[in-house]
């Protein structure tokens, strides 16, 4: 085997490139059963039963209808960013996911020590895609849907941003692996209990998780997709795949704002019991967040939009800007004795 | 970059857009256009037009016998068909001054507040869907499996019962059906509560809904805006109050209403009513006699000349029916007064400088059935 | 509930009411006195003819109707019916508006055979639950009447409708285009003459 040594990173990047995709792909699919069904048991109905057992084909069934459907650009629309807009969101969500440590060796990214901000440069393009989707839609309600959809998204960045710089602070890097690997094998050494250094940490991670639905544009702060407002929203115009590929977008996104929730505030890795660490207490607390998310979901209706924005202008801001404070101070107090 | 031609300018108040809500919208439950002139996000005039379903079920009176007719009531608001159909019985009953055994009427109370009951349900259910809500419409769709079932047993319909005739009622309830309105009445109590719990009290709802499309008592008697709009705007008019009809005035229930005005205040007296209703129920399936269920009536109909009139306080409001015979076997003339076209007329004057998610939370506080307005 | 007092109501009423005043729709000929009976059958020879009946007495004749008249609720369904001049109805909408009465609907007639149309405006009170109608009697070539929708906004929509219908022009209200019927409607469906 010593002839394959020079291309062991090659064959280690592209198998890890290809997992990755697949990763997004199959997490997008079968996020939807979830949600599918989810709903429906919360609804006191079945969900999908039909295609496969428990519904489990009902993704395939859906992607195959999405992909045999025409592709329709609607005469006046802006072809080329029509076309781009749906890409534009998927792309991102990959890019996030290389900085995601699964587990401790093996499944851990490079040691980039920018990682954390590199999760929210590519976080901040979803916006950006979805607002050209509307726009070149040529389309009213597409319109005022990425209008919106940028408003909500600019006002919760902020609140997350200081979320993250006080979490910064907290545990002093911004690699993702050293992060994870700072949050100690037991559950009280999560982020999330860390409350000698910021007696506010759990508060952190509910606005951390509200500003990640808001971002993600996941009810109830789904005022882009307002359904029975502006029918389909910034992706009315599209037909098939291309709205196939904003859902799919959809999902990958929330997959990446519950793995980094999970690295920053609940250990990534690292078992809540001190035995077996590995990629499989990752997923299980992932999936447990985006259960929640599914689980809000389906519980409340939809805020006004204006209550949208007061909740974070008014409400996640100064919060977190106190919890800044607080923790700044809190560490730096025993400096004065 | 293509810029489309109308697109909305920002700030600026002389530069407002036509958008066209309906006839195919998710929000607006049924086939009604709303053109919305926009300012943003503003509304600055909203105008209903309304007719895409108009089946003239007036000029059908005019051709049918008056037993043909029957059908018909039914299909105006099928949600509230029952009462719909004690409207026009009503009214034949009137002209011919027909006597309706007791225990016809008892059935007539129950049937129709069931109606009642099931009809808020689905208003209640599809409003706060169109908020963004969409599971409680399935559990309330599942209380009103219930009612429906027990309706069926009784009349044969799900939805469009034709149950009452002149006189009384097509056949009789058994012990069974009664059993079924206490269990019922028994298992929706904590289901209210429930929903109270999970729905009324979610702050998200109430910063929807609180303070959204205040409507005056003022307005609503210039529109002639009745049911739960006006109860939700502090006036307590019912018109099984006012205009007592069938054996209302033996029952002992309240009238909900609420100062306020709001969609929420609208919203509390519906929850509030299906309370009372199973009140009524309570009370009528108590003391409810035997006897024959259907009176004498003469075999041909003819009523004598003259008109009348009948209403009944249908689950969106006032429901008048109006006939005029003029001696014949089929009416010359048949009116229907119904709630839901009088409550929209209030719309256009009372959106105006709304935003456009406010006013959808409006129209759906208001209830509307559009067969119910194009009749 | 007792009838509410509609006498004040009805005075105030009475000026604007209609001098020639045709009930509508026509009572029925009032029953003649009975003839007296034939005899049964062909006398058989020897029985006696029956004897003729004593004729019916005569049936005093009904009042004639007045314009404002107060109504037996539990046969009409109103407690107060006022026929008024066309061109008075505002000013009876207004009577009604000033006494805090709801407009509850607008109702159109054709009366072919008279050669008339009428339009009935039906209120009604929330408080005291009485309930109100006005009529107005129009020549059917040109049925023309004003719009209270200055009074009642409410009535705008009816009387649209009821335009739509019969083709009884409101005088000053806006908006006379086809409402509930096809915007390219010229026709009215509830005429009597109509033929679809």
């Amino acid at each position: 085997m010593s002839h394959l040594e020079p291309f062991l990173p090659a064959i280690r990047l592209i198998l890890f490139l290809v997992g990755t995709v697949a990763f997004v792909g199959l997490n997008a699919a079968y996020l939807v059963w979830v949600e599918r069904k989810g709903a429906g048991r919360f609804q006191r109905r079945p969900g999908p039963t039909e295609v496969g057992p428990q519904g489990l084909l009902q993704p395939l069934a859906d992607g195959l209808k999405l992909m045999s459907k025409q592709l329709i650009v609607p005469p006046g629309a802006d072809a080329t960013l029509f076309r781009l807009a749906p890409a534009m969101v998927i792309a991102p969500a990959l890019m996030c996911l290389a900085t995601i440590p699964y587990s401790e060796s093996f499944f851990a990214p490079r040691d980039l020590n920018i990682g954390l901000i590199m999760v929210f440069a590519f976080g901040s393009i979803n916006v950006m895609a979805i607002m050209l989707g509307g726009w070149a839609s040529r389309n009213k309600y597409a319109i005022i849907s990425a209008a919106r959809v940028v408003s909500q998204n600019v006002a919760y960045e902020i609140p997350m941003l200081l979320v993250v710089i006080t979490l910064l602070m907290v545990t002093g890097t911004m690699n993702l692996n050293d992060i994870v690997r700072q949050q100690g094998p037991y559950i009280w050494d999560w982020n999330l209990f860390r409350v000698w250094q910021n007696p506010l940490m759990p508060v952190t991670f509910v606005i951390f998780f509200i500003c990640m639905l808001a971002e993600t544009n996941r009810a109830p702060f789904d005022m882009a997709e307002a359904e029975s407002e502006l029918v389909a929203g910034a992706f009315t115009e599209y037909a098939g795949m291309g709205f196939g590929v904003f859902f799919m977008g959809e999902y990958a996104n929330i997959v990446v704002g519950c793995s980094l929730a999970t690295v920053l505030f609940l250990g990534g890795w690292q078992s809540p019991i001190g035995l077996f660490p590995g990629i499989w207490w990752f997923f299980i607390k992932m999936y447990a967040l985006i259960f929640t998310v599914v689980w809000i979901r389906w519980t409340f209706p939809r805020t006004q939009f204006y209550g949208l924005l007061n909740l974070s202008w008014k409400i996640l801001i100064p919060v977190s800007l106190a919890t800044l404070v607080l923790t700044s101070v809190v560490m730096k107090l025993p400096l004065l004795f | 970059m293509i810029a489309p031609k109308d697109s909305p300018a920002g700030a600026s108040s002389n530069e407002t857009f036509t958008l066209n809500l309906g006839p195919q919208h998710p929000a607006t439950h049924g086939v009604l256009r709303v053109k919305l002139t926009m300012d943003g996000e503003y509304i600055t005039r909203a105008e209903p037009v309304p007719g895409y379903i108009h089946r003239m079920h007036e000029k059908m009176g005019e051709n049918r016998t008056w037993a043909q007719y029957l059908p018909n009531t039914s299909r105006v608001d099928y949600l509230s068909a029952m009462t719909y159909t004690h409207a026009y019985v009503g009214a034949v009953e009137r002209a011919l001054k027909l006597e309706v055994p007791l225990r016809a009427e008892f059935i007539r109370v129950i049937t129709s507040e069931l109606n009642r009951i099931s009809s808020h349900l689905v208003g209640w259910g599809a409003f706060v869907m169109d908020l963004g809500g969409f599971t409680p419409i399935l559990y309330a769709f599942d209380d009103r499996e219930k009612i429906l079932d027990l309706l069926e047993a009784v009349t044969g319909s799900r939805l469009t019962y034709c149950y009452y005739r002149f006189g009384g009622v097509a056949n009789d309830v058994d012990a069974a059906f009664l059993e079924g309105c206490k269990a019922f009445v028994t298992h929706m109590r904590p289901r209210l509560k429930f929903y109270r719990d999970l729905v009324t009290d979610n702050v998200i709802l109430r910063n929807r809904l609180e303070g959204i499309g205040p409507v005056s008592a003022d307005m609503c008697r210039r529109y002639g805006a009745c049911g739960p709009v006006l109860r939700g705007s502090g006036v307590a008019y019912d018109v099984r109050r006012a205009e007592p009809y069938s054996i209302y005035d033996q029952f002992d229930f309240e009238i909900p209403h609420y100062p306020q005005g709001d969609s929420m205040a609208r919203y509390n007296v519906r929850m509030d009513e299906i309370e009372q209703s199973l009140r009524i129920i309570e009370q009528a399936v108590a003391k409810i006699p035997e006897g024959p269920v259907m009176g004498k009536v003469p075999r041909v109909l003819k009523l004598p000349a003259g008109d009348t009139c009948y209403a009944t306080e249908a689950a969106r409001g006032r429901l008048l029916v109006r006939i005029t015979s003029d001696g014949k076997d089929t009416p010359y003339r048949v009116r229907l007064r119904t709630p839901c076209f009088c409550n929209l007329s209030l719309f256009e004057e009372a959106s105006q400088g709304m935003l456009l998610a406010d006013a959808l939370a409006f129209m759906g506080s208001l209830d509307l059935v559009i067969p119910d307005i194009d009749r | 509930m007792s009838a509410p007092d509609l006498t004040s109501l009805a005075a105030e009423l009475q000026p604007l009411a209609a001098a020639d005043f045709v009930q509508l729709p026509p009572p029925p000929p009032a029953p003649k006195p009975a003839a007296p009976a034939k005899p049964a059958a062909p006398a058989a020879d020897g029985a006696a003819p029956a004897p003729a009946p004593a004729p019916a007495p005569a049936v005093p004749p009904a009042p004639p109707p007045q314009p404002v008249a107060l109504c037996d609720f539990a046969a009409r369904g109103v407690h107060l019916e006022a026929v008024v001049r066309p061109e008075c109805v505002v000013d009876a909408a207004k009577v009604l508006d000033r006494a805090g009465y709801a407009i509850d609907a607008v109702t159109g007639m054709d009366w072919m055979a008279q050669g008339l149309m009428e339009v009935i405006y039906d209120f009604l009170h929330f408080t005291s639950g009485a309930r109100v109608a006005i009529r107005a009697r129009l020549p059917r070539e040109n049925p023309r009447i004003a719009s209270i929708h200055t009074v009642f906004s409410g009535a705008d929509w009816h009387e649209r409708e009821t335009h739509d219908m019969f083709g009884i022009v409101f005088d000053g209200n806006p908006n006379q285009t086809p409402f509930l019927l096809p915007d390219d409607a010229d026709y009215h469906p509830l005429r009597k003459d109509f033929k679809a």
